[in-house]
């Protein structure tokens, strides 16, 4: 897998390099600001970008904007976007741009390296990772129609979905039967009224329908 | 009655007030007449001694109806408190300029006021009586049937008259009345200065308590992490040899400590500065505060440009405190928020639907909220009737920073 890395501080773009690099993930090109970042993200040999929401030169959501550009003019095009704090409404946007291969997660997340390299290859599968934190402030909110059906249980596997977790992963951290997590998740989808596709798709459509409300 | 509606309307409305006011004002016309006459033996300056207060009176339920028809403040002369004993104070208010203004509309108020507000409002009165009484001619027949009709003639005749000036003439008098009664303006400045003390005190009372706090926060979040991030990385550099099993615990400890300090930091910032506001301005931090509610929330937000940051901040935690006590207490259903740009002003206004009956002086938010905007003399006004909804309405001046420029992202 090759991926592009933009990052404004020399010491966490050395540091993801490295960490990327030890994991197997080859890095082509580590920018450090959004210099360039356009026809970088435009490569055909580019697999994913992982990006810094605050880069140069206004430091404040360049890195945001050049995902969404990104995936607007390659739809599907994987992007981990990486920042110090989290908001729902970024994750919003960033959803919205496209079907999967999103991630959303707080630099911290970095330090579990093992992990952080899973989420980055999740996300190049298509796959949609968002922070446990956002999944958190999600969780505390009142349900409205049609989340509001799905079970206390429901609830606990589509949290877990968010971030991008396989079903084997939610049984694990939920201790039931992957049977079990299945079953729930077909339960999800038909509770969210959602078209007959390709699991990988549903999964993403049920996570969306959730972020919405 | 809505400031949108005819001003004729409103002007008879008015002049109907200024009428039944005109009572009171004669009765104390009369007594400023007895005691001129008695000045002249002494005893008419003690006697004088309650019309200053009593004038004072009126004239700012006057200037309050004014003000309300003008769609501006116009404010009163203040008569400075009475020293001494009637004799003493009354001779002190003969110096005082705001005494003679008082007077002064005392006369316009029981002379060509009084006109000029009798004709903005007995023309719609006199129209309708020429109307019923040609009806009640027409009807009984005990005139030819002439008269009638040239009364209806009449009435049509002076309504577009009244239409058209009724509202013009209620103006020449508030404004007339709002020169004679206009404060001195030294002594408008000595207000401000009194009210621009008080809320620098107010602020650097409040920045303080916030420094205590963020200094707080840091030290029993972010540095106690750090320091036990330090012991647990000294302990594991010792173990490392001799126990790595151990050495191994400690660093992910350490690992875990680090994620826990990063939270306290950024809990931290978000209470100084929030950086979706750096990032979005503040109509996008609101936007992101209201997805983050668990009740739905609607923005309605349009703005000329950036406000200065600190009247951005300000808005900001004024909205957040709003809203979570939209949250914390109301047991609404729904809430909404209008951020406008009326002129020169930012506008914020928080409603929800929920029970109603807050009070600014129950919570200390509020109170915290009311003085934050009072630094950049702002005002805020809360209405929360039992029952709901509960509204609360913020004003701050504001100058306006040119749209910042976002840079694109070409396709080079």
């Amino acid at each position: 897998m090759r991926v592009v890395v933009a990052e404004d501080h020399a010491l966490l773009r050395d540091g993801l390099t490295r960490l990327l690099t030890a994991y197997g993930v080859e890095v082509a090109l580590a920018l450090d600001g959004t210099d360039g970042l356009a026809a970088a993200l435009a490569r055909e040999d580019i697999d994913a970008a992982i990006l810094d929401v605050r880069l140069p030169p206004t430091f404040t959501d360049e890195g945001l904007r050049a995902a969404i550009a990104a995936r607007a003019a390659r739809p599907g095009f994987p992007v981990m976007v990486l920042s110090q704090y989290v908001e729902h409404l970024y994750a919003r946007e960033l959803l919205a741009s496209g079907d999967g291969g999103v991630g959303y997660l707080l630099k911290d997340r970095v330090a579990d390296a093992g992990d952080f390299v899973d989420s980055v290859r999740r996300v190049a599968a298509g796959g949609t990772v968002l922070d446990p934190e956002v999944v958190a402030t999600l969780m505390s909110r009142r349900r409205i129609e049609p989340v509001e059906r799905l079970t206390e249980r429901e609830r606990d596997v589509i949290a877990l979905m968010a971030q991008g977790r396989s079903n084997a992963a939610i049984a694990g951290a939920l201790f039931v039967s992957e049977k079990a997590v299945a079953k729930h998740i077909n339960g999800i989808f038909t509770k969210l009224d959602l078209p007959v596709a390709g699991d990988d798709h549903r999964r993403v459509l049920a996570v969306l329908a959730w972020l919405k409300v | 009655m809505s400031s949108t509606s005819r001003p004729s309307w409103r002007a008879t409305g008015y002049g109907v007030g200024h009428l039944l006011m005109a009572v009171p004002l004669a009765l104390l016309l009369s007594w400023a007449a007895i005691c001129l006459g008695l000045a002249v033996i002494g005893v008419g300056i003690p006697l004088a001694r309650p019309l200053g207060p009593a004038i004072a009176v009126l004239a700012r339920a006057n200037a309050r109806m004014a003000g309300s028809f003008l769609g501006r403040e116009v404010p009163v002369a203040a008569l400075p408190k009475a020293v001494g004993g009637p004799w003493r104070a009354t001779i002190t208010w003969f110096g005082v300029r705001a005494w003679w203004q008082l007077m002064l509309w005392l006369l316009f108020a029981c002379s060509g006021g009084l006109v000029l507000s009798a004709v903005a409002a007995a023309v719609p009165v006199g129209v309708l009586a020429l109307i019923i009484t040609a009806l009640s001619l027409s009807v009984s027949g005990s005139a030819p049937a002439s008269v009638p009709v040239l009364l209806v003639v009449a009435a049509v005749m002076l309504n577009p008259l009244w239409w058209f000036c009724g509202g013009a003439v209620m103006r020449l008098r508030t404004q007339i009345e709002a020169a004679i009664l206009s404060p001195d303006p030294s002594q408008e400045l000595e207000r401000r200065v009194a009210d621009l003390t008080l809320s620098r005190a107010d602020s650097l009372d409040s920045s303080a308590a916030e420094l205590r706090r963020i200094e707080r926060d840091l030290h029993d979040g972010a540095q106690a992490r750090l320091v036990s991030l330090g012991m647990s990385l000294g302990m594991a550099v010792d173990l490392l040899d001799r126990n790595p099993e151990l050495a191994r615990k400690l660093l992910l400890e350490a690992r875990d400590t680090t994620g826990a300090a990063l939270g306290d930091l950024r809990a931290v910032v978000r209470g100084i500065h929030p950086p979706v506001l750096a990032d979005r301005g503040l109509i996008g931090a609101v936007q992101a505060l209201a997805v983050d509610l668990p009740i739905p929330v609607t923005v309605d937000a349009a703005l000329p440009g950036r406000a200065p940051e600190p009247v951005e901040s300000a808005a900001y935690f004024a909205i957040a405190e709003c809203l979570a006590n939209v949250v914390k207490h109301s047991g609404a259903s729904c809430a909404w928020i209008v951020i406008a740009a009326p002129g020169g002003r930012l506008r914020l206004v928080v409603g929800d639907d929920g029970r109603g009956g807050a009070h600014a002086a129950r919570g200390t938010g509020l109170v915290g909220v009311a003085r934050r905007l009072a630094a950049f003399d702002g005002t805020m006004e809360l209405a929360s009737p039992d029952g709901g909804p509960t509204v609360v309405t913020m004003e701050v001046p504001c100058e306006w920073l040119s749209p910042r420029i976002t840079p694109s992202y070409g396709t080079a």
